[in-house]
């Protein structure tokens, strides 16, 4: 009997899901049709399968293919994850394992910088970029990150470090173990997954940038992903296939998903604490 | 938020705490407060010929006047009136569904979660674009089911629905939020009122609402923030129009900056932004309370 009181339940949130997928689903299916096929039917299946049309998405509107600007991509992925998980870390480690003057008011200080609007402070990030010269290089997307800019990863790791017990620390500090060396031998391992999620969520949000890549950088051969669809979509004039911009944006989705898939898992199961979602 | 990790600390050496912190301190200098400052700064001077002069309040003046600033700010929040409660009720009904003990629930989950993070790339705003153009998807669904064609990216009254519908298509984040704020929520709760002879809609007003105002008041914070600053899917969808109907404060920043390379008037309505989004977040602390401690 219970179950079936479910049955609604399970009618919307299947109905929901399909209303999620569709467009992902139409995507797909639109990166093969003809212009006219596109506009004249709304069920996602084409009537054939060309994969010719990736050969010629890959190609781009520029001289560069798209593997230039997923390895651009991954030029500024990188040192960003790097970054980004070493000073988290550090700073973490110092909110959750010392004492220092004026500890709450610089916490405090982390939290608040997370409701901080980006977009207030960019113009004069933008013009202390252009007075140093390095508008136009990865400097400005990838530096910021090395000064543990995100609060957000900071609050997630002192939650992890708070589960670990002291006891290991004082141990490994009457073993001989410096400060440092306590971090890297004995906390890092223990809190792995929370470091997989900085990665995951530096990593995502980075493909997803487009505000920053647009100010920061200006010829077309540094382009990362989000730029170069930018420029597509922009020079798709009348009788232009719709189809190659459509296969680019499903080739731009896939790094993103394949991420996701893999860290699936942790992702959602609601690791993620401090109301960092997505 | 709660600052235990205050007490009961075992570093050692008063400094070696603010040391690791150091670089924190360091960036919220660099790249908050100092931008923070400079805008405003900036905002009290004028562009004329290129060369910036100081203005005192003047640019901040002018911009309360121009009509462009007001339909922006118009602009915003109504974007941000309409989103953030749609959103907000999506996501905790569907947080409620799957919180019923669904079979299959983690798929579900990493459905509605999809879209959260493909939503914001630019891949999935060029979907968008696509999916509303004239004899696009979206019209031929209202074609099937026998409404009349909406002229999306032509009709001011319509545009703006493509974004806010580009948006609330994201709400997986919100909902995974509500989730685990649900899933803290304990059984016997509803085993007491069931006792008492309470319905599932009085258990939900009772127990549920109450117990996941934290989760609703975070989430109302982050997506009124989010909101406010919107700026890359009508710039890539709409470009602002039709008639400025769906330019966002954020796309005047842009444009003041890049378009028209009025340095001073980009920074005073980015300063103008930031107290519009600090008064709708003082206004929800207000109306709400703020967070409080669980019961």
């Amino acid at each position: 009997m219970k179950a079936f009181r479910k049955i609604p339940a399970y009618l919307l949130l299947t109905l929901l899901g399909a209303v999620m997928l569709y467009p992902l689903l139409w995507l797909v299916g639109a990166s093969f049709k003809s212009n006219e096929e596109i506009y004249s039917s709304a069920w996602f299946m084409p009537e054939s399968f060309d994969l010719s049309v990736y050969r010629n998405a890959w190609r781009t509107v520029t001289p560069y293919t798209m593997g230039h600007y997923f390895l651009n991509t991954f030029l500024i992925i990188i040192p960003k994850t790097v970054f980004a998980v070493v000073s988290s870390v550090l700073v973490a480690y110092g909110f959750a394992r010392f004492d220092f003057p004026m500890k709450r008011f610089w916490f405090a200080l982390l939290m608040g910088s997370m409701f901080m609007p980006a977009i207030v402070t960019v113009m004069p990030v933008y013009m202390f970029w252009g007075w140093l010269g390095l508008l136009d290089t990865y400097i400005p997307l990838t530096l910021p990150s090395l000064f543990a800019c995100e609060g957000a990863f900071v609050f997630m790791i002192v939650q992890f470090l708070r589960g670990v017990p002291k006891e290991f620390d004082e141990a490994a500090r009457i073993d001989g173990c410096s400060t440092l060396g306590i971090l890297v031998h004995i906390l890092v391992p223990c809190i792995r997954p929370v470091i997989v999620s900085v990665s995951v969520f530096t990593f995502l949000w980075t493909m997803n940038d487009f505000l920053q890549p647009l100010i920061m950088i200006s010829s077309v051969e540094k382009y990362p992903l989000s730029l170069i669809l930018r420029l597509s979509a922009d020079s798709t004039g009348d009788g232009y296939e719709q189809r190659k911009i459509l296969a680019m944006s499903v080739i731009g989705l896939i790094p993103s998903v394949a991420v996701f898939a893999i860290a699936q898992k942790k992702f959602v199961s609601g690791i993620t604490t401090g109301g960092l979602t997505g | 938020m709660k600052t235990k990790t205050c007490n009961n600390p075992v570093g050692t050496g008063k400094y070696t705490g603010l040391l690791l912190i150091s670089p924190f301190i360091a960036g919220f200098l660099l790249f908050t407060a100092y931008p923070f400052f400079a805008s405003l700064v900036l905002g009290m001077t004028e562009t004329a010929g290129g060369e910036l002069r100081f203005a005192g309040t003047d640019t901040f003046k002018t911009m309360l006047r121009d009509s462009g600033f007001r339909k922006a700010v118009g602009v915003t929040v109504k974007y941000t009136l309409i989103l953030v409660p749609l959103k907000l009720a999506v996501s905790l009904f569907a947080a409620l569904l799957l919180n019923m003990g669904i079979r299959g629930i983690g798929v579900y989950r990493t459905v509605f979660y999809i879209p959260s993070i493909l939503g914001s790339s630019l891949a999935a705003v060029i979907m968008w674009q696509y999916l509303f153009t004239s004899d696009g998807l979206a019209d031929q669904l209202l074609g099937l089911a026998g409404l009349p064609h909406i002229s999306w990216y032509g009709d001011g009254r319509y545009a703006l629905w493509m974004i806010i519908l580009l948006r609330l298509w994201e709400f997986g984040s919100a909902m995974i939020l509500f989730l685990n704020a649900l899933r803290d929520i304990p059984a016997e709760y509803y085993e007491a009122v069931k006792v008492d002879g309470c319905g599932s809609i009085r258990a939900f007003f009772t127990i549920t609402l109450p117990l996941l105002r934290n989760a609703i008041f975070l989430n109302l914070i982050l997506q009124t923030i989010a909101a406010m600053q919107e700026f890359s899917a009508p710039y890539m969808i709409t470009g602002g129009g039709p008639m400025k109907s769906t330019e966002t404060v954020g796309m005047l920043i842009y444009n003041e900056m890049f378009r028209f390379g009025d340095i001073s008037m980009a920074n005073a309505v980015s300063w103008g932004l930031f107290m519009l989004i600090a008064s709708a977040v003082i206004i929800l602390f207000r109306l709400t309370g703020g967070m409080k401690e669980e019961m």
